[in-house]
């Protein structure tokens, strides 16, 4: 069990570190947008599944899956926000050159 | 293995990957960049709150995780519209 815990703490901060780098060296808002809000959300909830797996049948656990749901609605529609206003100001999406 | 030196290593390992995602909220040129930045700081707190609540064992910090991102979600919420309403006002 213990490795299965591992694995997923791994992948939670690869994750974590992908989404940083994109955030940093993409060159856009929508394509940072992107970048942050898959890779926060695979991140956040592979690790937060690891703490669950790691406490097994516990009152910790459930508040983690509480956490978890919470998470998994509200980052899309968080991104989705940020996204929404950017458009609407009328902000260029970055590739070829075409008036909109 | 020891399950809290992994404990320890994941959570330094995100507090290096918090402090390098707050470069985008310094250097961001537009206000969006600013938001992204924020927001992935702030899923990247919440999970090092989780991990230190399971370190320490103190079930008092996944009540403060959640808190956490209530105020995170509501924040964006109003960053996002205070920025509209500012923009058709002027």
């Amino acid at each position: 069990m213990i490795w299965v815990v591992a694995v997923f703490l791994l992948l939670g901060v690869f994750f974590g570190i992908t989404g940083t780098i994109g955030v940093l060296r993409f060159p856009d808002v929508f394509t940072r947008l992107h970048a942050a809000a898959k890779c926060s959300t695979t991140s956040i909830f592979s690790i937060l599944l690891a703490c669950m797996l790691l406490k097994g049948w516990d009152p910790m656990s459930w508040r983690i899956m509480v956490i978890a749901l919470f998470f998994l609605i509200t980052s899309p529609v968080s991104a989705h926000i940020i996204g929404r206003s950017a458009w609407m100001r009328g902000l260029m999406p970055w590739g070829r050159k075409r008036k909109r | 293995m020891d399950i809290a030196l992994i404990l320890d290593a994941v959570i330094y390992c995100l507090l290096g990957v918090t402090v390098l995602s707050l470069i985008r909220v310094v250097i961001g040129p537009e206000p969006e960049d600013r938001m992204i930045g924020l927001n992935l700081t702030a899923s990247q707190v919440l999970a090092i709150l989780v991990l230190a609540a399971l370190r320490l064992d103190q079930a008092i910090f996944l009540d403060v995780a959640l808190v956490y991102a209530i105020l995170g979600f509501v924040g964006m919420l109003a960053i996002a519209r205070s920025m509209r309403s500012g923009e058709e006002s002027s």
